[in-house]
Formats: C-alpha cells, structure tokens, sequence
C-alpha cells in the first residue's frame, strides 16, 4: 500500500510525525469519551481520520509560519504544538483551558504557536487567514500564511473573495481545502456544482493540486513543493485534500447521509495505521519504539483527561473581563 | 443658451470653477470640455450642452464657492436668440436652498465652532495652534498624522488611493505613502474586511473604509463574529486593532439601500467600540485615538457634515478621549441629546426652542460605545427633561436603550416622560419631501421640548 517515497526526513523526524498522529487520535478519542459523560458540552467536531493532513503540512512548516483553520481545530492546534492540557481543558470550559474557558471546543488560539483559531462560522477563516498573509507581506517575513477550508467552505461567497485578493495582492499563502467529502451531512455531490474543488481557486490564477490526504508522505510531499513553489514566486497555492472523517460532523450527528459500509471502507485506509505500517515496513523502525510512544501517548492522555477535569471552573468575574483590551 | 453650474453630485451645493478650457469667441461642438469645476467630492468636466459660440463668461476662473444653478457663461447657439443675463439669482437656484434649509447646514442659525470654543472640554484644552478646517480635512489629518506616527497603519477600501477618496477624504494619502500603505480594493467587502480583521490579529494596525456604511452589511459577518468577539473567546490572546470608518447614515436623496443609520446595530455589539463625530475638531481626535486603540472601532462618519467647518488642532498629540461625551451648550431647563447629524438638527431648532425661553443643556455623544452616562446623568439630575433625537429608525433603537438607562438612573429625578425623536420606521423615500419627512425634523424637535417641558 505505502511505499517510501523520496523525502529527507530521518527516522526521528517520522517517529516523531508519526507521535503527533497518534496523540491527536487518541486525544480525540478521549474527548469523545468525555462528551459522553457529559463532561464536554456544546458542539465538538473531531479530527478522527484527517491526522495525515495536519501532519503532513505540518512537516513543511517553518515554526514561524502562522495557521489558521475553522472550527475542527483540535488536532491543529495539537499539531502546533500547544500542551493537550490546556487544550482538553478548554474543551472541559476550565480555568486553565487555553482560551480560559471561553472559547470551547472551536475557539483555541496561540499567538506563541502561531495559531490563530479556531473559526466557528465557515469559510469566515478564509478571509481573516488571507489577511495574516498580508501582515506577513507587508512586513517582510519570510513566513506563509496556512488557511484550512472544508469542502463546505469551497460554496461560501467570501471564500472566492479571498482568492481574489491573494491572488490579485500575490500573497504568500497556502490554502488547504480538507474536503471530507460531507459539510456537515449534505455530500459535495448534492453541494458543489462542476469539477474538482482547488480548481475554483485555479480560476483566479492560483496554482494547485489534488493530493491523497490520507497518506501522511503523500501530503508532506505536496506541501513541501508548494512552499518552494510560495517561497519562490511570492504568490498563493492550493492544495484538496482527499480525506475522510470517521466520526459525524460534530457529536450528536446521527450519521443518516452516509453508509455503514462507506465509512468501513474509508477506516481500511487509515491515516494513523498506514504510517505506522510504512515506519515498520518501508522504513525499518523497531515495532518497539512504536510502542513506546504509543504507550507514552496513552498514558499522556491520562494525565490530560485528569489535569482537565480537575482545573477549576473560570471564576465568575472572567464574564466580564476580555471584552475590551 | 446660459451655461448654469450644474449639481455634480448628491449633496453640491456649491462648486469652485477652477479653469475655463474655452475664450470667449471660440466656437465648440457638443461635448467640448468647457471649464473645470470642483465639486464637494472631486474636480469634474463640465461639457458644452450643444453646438454655438461662447458669447461671454460670466465668472471668472479661480472663484470660488458658486451656488448651483448660477450662470457662469453664454453659448450662442445658431439660430437661437441671445437670453437676457439675470440680475438676481435663477428662480431655481433659490428653490433648491430653501428646500434644502432642514438638511442643509449652511442655514444653521448657530454655529458649531462658535459653540464648541466655549465648551469647558476647549476652555481647559492646552494653547493649540488651531485651523479652521473641513471634517473632510480633520479625518484625512487625522489618518496622514497616525500613519506617520506608526508605520503598521494603513489603509484600504474601495477607491481610497488613486481616486484620491469617493468623498475625498483619502485624498493625496496615497501620494504621501504609496500603495503599500494606500490600498485600493476590489468591490468584495467581505473579503476585504476579512482580509483587515486578519491583518489586525497578526498585528497590523488596518484603517479599513467603507465607502459609505451601507456596504459594511455585507462585511457584517466579519465585524460581529471575527473582529468584536476574537479578544473575548481567545481568553485575551488575540485582540483586533482595527478602525472601520466611512459615511454613514441619510445623505441626500439617495434612496433607500444608501440611506440608513447603523448606529443601533453597532452599538448592540459588546466588543466593539462605536463613535459617531458631529464635527471636525471632534472627528481629528477621535479618529486618532480609535486608530491608537487596541479594540475593534467602528467610526461612523457623516457625508453631510463633510465639509462642515471648526477650529482643529494641527498637533500630533490632539486625542479626544473615546467615552467622552461633550456638552455643547449649557442651559437648565431640558436636556437635549444628539450624536453625528442629529446634534445639527438639534442646533437648527434651538432659536426656536430658545424662543420659547427654554435654555437647554445639549449633550453630543460623540461616542456611543462606551457611553459617558456619567456626563448625562449629571445634566438629567439639573433639568428633570430629556430629549434624545437619533436619525436611525426609531424602533429597537439606540435611543430607546439611552431612555431605559437615564430613566434606570435617574428615576426620581424626572418630571416627564422621555421622548425620543427618531427616523420613521419606513426604508428611505427618494423624493425630497418625503426624505425630509423621513428624518427627525425642526417641528418635531422643538414639540419634543415643549411637551417634556408641559408647553402646549
């Protein structure tokens, strides 16, 4: 299934990719955990099944490259490298959550790991992302602008506004179309009109291409030639992202618009099982440092879930404060 | 034929011939430019309306504020009689002024600047060196003096650069700072106000114009959910320090979708910060300091009032504090509230109001959100009466959350109802009766006062 394909990262480097998966995955399952017991409230929208994609972007980042993305933003902000602690504790709406509790599920932010959100109203990231490009521009950074968009967001007006302006201000972004095939439960076939997503981007002069978001040395690769491709020219890119999500669109999602049978299918290609697969068999690495991560992420995630369930409630004057700086 | 100076735009009411392109004696077809006129909002052709001969201009070129309708020259056009010069003005040009006397401020008995140079806010205010200039000027001041002072402002809307501003209030900034700093968009307001608020988290400092409110609706989105609510949901880890600015409210006549308040629908928002000038000197500082805040300021200008002139401070240092409101004039007998247009409606009723030996207390906002209840409290608690006039719709509206706070507050302390003088609840009527009738006008203004005050 998986063969080695050219990249120059070490064994460490992949082992440590192949970490962040496995942490997002397991963080994820934990917060479905805790929905459940109804320790995590309102809306949450989990990443199970898309961890390549976010790994394998995040293979090509510079740690002074920004990213924002929309409101499945658990396994990004994980990616960037903020502390699962606080992260599950923002979902838990505690103290010590990395918005203090008032953001939830789909508002996280980082300025120190360069994550700005965490975007609940889709396609509104689009513009703001484009926007964080423009600043890089502007000042002269040598940084690129990351903007994550679903397949959802590929219908939304501001979205082709956005484009636009990239394109026409030859900003250094790079778009990332998710497309799980569903927004929420309506199919891109009962969605979008005409062929592939990135080619509506195309259309204003943004180069792109469709990757097989799955396959974490399939996306590395992609996004590493379009930030040479960014680097070089001064001008935005595109990639779709072939990928799948394992769960419903958020928790209480009954799951009516797609089949048993279809989502059986899609879990034969796991993203987190195909790396590992790979790590042992393309790449040689002991099945035993495999699982010591493994088990070393396990038990993280205890630490996680007990640390978020025992920081305390934000206290009641935190209602009032933050409106204004 | 008279050649008339004709309106070039919604609200000229007066225009500067700059350059006659023609002598008398030359002959011109239809279409040759004739003179260069500027207008309130840009230098335009004037065109001959037909084929003939300039016969005789009538105004020579350099002068300066020529009511509409004036005749400027004569065209003798073949086989057509030479018209009489009129000595007075054209029955038209007359019509148009008196017609225009509740919208129009030039007929505004009492003067802003005269007013504002007695307020205590001046009185106390450090020995400026001062100009008397336009709101337009004071805002592009304004804007020329913040950019120069940080190099992470700058500016973009549609046509603010090489258009030099659609009400010219951008005018020569793009010269000044090039177009990495002035930057022309496409007509894609969501996009464009996405882009800022973006720009804004990573830490530029954007002044983000809408060519007139009207359009920010369809930017609604990213003002309410991205620019005002980021600080509050990140926990205090990303503010946006970003001004909207641009004209907002009822010009002249031009129709429902370009005629509306947004006052009530800003100042609903926590999170963002909603000032409405209601005049130059005002319009400076508050404009610096919105630039200089951290917080989203959505800064509600007044095309009317462009070219309303005050004493402004030509100082980098000029601020005036966001929350403060001012009190302009200082009475007993009523307290009359107004913010942007609404403080000049209340100033042409005032002769009226004064006529009938009421000397009221009139408070200009100047800032809606924060709200210096302080200031109005302490007038309320003298007068016992208030009056709040608000050009936006009267239902839902910032005026009735005003009335709910100073009754809260000042409960014991008044001796009638509040009243509240509003827009009507109808979209803009186009014809200029009903546009007039639309607004808050001089009558119901002044019965307001007299009924607060039981006056029949």
């Amino acid at each position: 299934m998986n063969k080695k394909v050219n990249n120059s990262f070490s064994n460490d480097q992949l082992l440590n990719f192949y970490k962040k998966m496995f942490l997002i995955r397991k963080f994820e399952e934990k917060a479905a955990q805790l929905y459940g017991a109804g320790k995590i409230g309102g809306f949450c929208h989990l990443y199970i099944g898309q961890e390549a994609v976010v790994i394998g972007i995040l293979s090509s980042i510079n740690s002074e490259d920004t990213v924002i993305t929309a409101y499945r933003d658990h396994g990004h902000i994980l990616a960037r490298g903020v502390d699962p602690k606080l992260v599950m504790s923002e979902l838990t709406g505690r103290k010590d959550g990395i918005s203090k509790g008032k953001g939830g599920s789909m508002h996280m932010f980082s300025k120190a790991n360069r994550f700005y959100g965490g975007h609940g109203i889709v396609g509104a990231q689009v513009p703001l992302g484009v926007g964080i490009g423009f600043a890089h521009k502007y000042r002269n950074e040598k940084k690129i602008s990351r903007v994550y968009l679903g397949d959802g967001a590929m219908s939304n007006g501001q979205v082709f506004e956005a484009f636009n302006l990239a394109s026409l201000w030859e900003l250094p972004v790079l778009f990332i179309i998710e497309n799980n095939k569903y927004g929420m439960g309506t199919s891109i076939g009962r969605s979008a009109a005409g062929g592939e997503l990135f080619e509506r981007a195309t259309v204003f002069g943004i180069k792109g291409e469709k990757v097989d978001g799955m396959n974490f040395f399939n996306v590395s690769e992609s996004a590493i030639r379009a930030r040479e491709y960014i680097k070089k020219n001064s001008k935005p890119y595109i990639i779709e992202m072939d990928t799948y999500r394992f769960r419903g669109h958020s928790m209480s999602d009954p799951g009516l618009y797609r089949t048993k049978d279809e989502v059986n299918k899609m879990k034969e290609i796991d993203p987190v099982l195909m790396m590992k697969e790979s790590l042992l068999n393309d790449y040689k690495i002991q099945e035993a440092k495999i699982k010591d991560i493994e088990s070393d992420i396990k038990s993280q995630i205890k630490d996680v879930e007990k640390f978020s369930l025992e920081s305390p409630l934000p206290e009641l004057k935190e209602l009032y404060t933050e409106v204004y700086l | 034929m008279k050649i008339l100076l004709p309106a070039l735009s919604p609200t000229m009411e007066t225009g500067n011939l700059v350059k006659w392109l023609v002598k008398e004696g030359d002959n011109v077809v239809s279409g040759d430019i004739l003179a260069e006129i500027e207008t309130d909002k840009a230098t335009m052709e004037l065109e001959s309306p037909d084929d003939g001969k300039v016969e005789k201009i009538l105004v020579k070129e350099g002068t300066e504020n020529i009511s509409v309708n004036t005749e400027i020259a004569l065209l003798k056009v073949d086989g057509e009689e030479i018209e009489e010069i009129s000595e007075k003005p054209s029955e038209i040009s007359s019509q148009v002024s008196s017609n225009g006397s509740d919208t129009a401020t030039t007929e505004v008995k009492i003067s802003m600047n005269s007013l504002l140079n007695q307020t205590k806010e001046n009185l106390e205010a450090k020995n400026w060196s001062e100009k008397e200039i336009t709101m337009r000027e004071a805002l592009n001041q304004a804007i020329e003096e913040e950019m120069n002072l940080d190099k992470d402002v700058f500016l973009l809307g549609e046509e603010v650069a090489e258009y030099d501003g659609a009400y010219k209030v951008t005018q020569g900034l793009l010269d000044k700072f090039g177009s990495k700093r002035v930057l022309d968009t496409p007509i894609s307001e969501h996009g464009f106000t996405g882009l800022a608020i973006g720009a804004a988290m990573a830490g530029l400092k954007p002044i983000c114009e809408f060519m007139t409110f009207n359009f920010s609706m369809q930017a609604i989105d990213q003002i309410v959910n991205s620019a005002a609510k980021s600080l509050y949901m990140s926990g205090g880890e990303i503010n946006v320090p970003i001004v909207f600015r641009g004209p907002n409210g009822a010009a002249a006549r031009v129709g429902a979708q370009h005629s509306q308040c947004f006052i009530s629908w800003f100042s609903h928002i926590p999170g963002l910060i909603v000032i409405a000038p209601s005049n130059a000197r005002d319009a400076k500082g508050l404009l610096k300091s919105s630039i200089r805040n951290p917080n989203p300021v959505v800064f509600l200008e007044h095309e009317l009032l462009y070219k309303e002139k005050t004493n402004v401070p030509e100082e980098n240092d000029f601020l005036i504090p966001i929350g403060k409101g001012n009190l302009i004039k200082e009475g007993k007998d009523v307290t009359i509230i107004g913010f942007s247009m609404s403080v000049q409606r209340i100033l042409n009723a005032l002769p009226s109001i004064e006529k009938l030996g009421i000397s009221p207390d009139i408070i200009d906002l100047r800032s809606i959100k924060p709200l210096d209840e302080e200031l109005i409290h302490k007038s309320v608690k003298k007068t016992n009466r208030v009056v709040i006039v608000e050009d936006g719709f009267g239902s839902t509206s910032f005026g009735s959350h005003l009335s709910y706070l100073i009754q809260s507050n000042c409960f014991d302390f008044l001796d009638s109802e509040i009243i509240k003088v509003s827009g009507k609840d109808v979209p803009m009527p186009y014809a200029e009766n009903l546009e007039k009738l639309a607004l808050p006008t001089t009558d119901e203004i002044v019965s307001a006062v007299k009924k607060v005050s039981y006056i029949n």
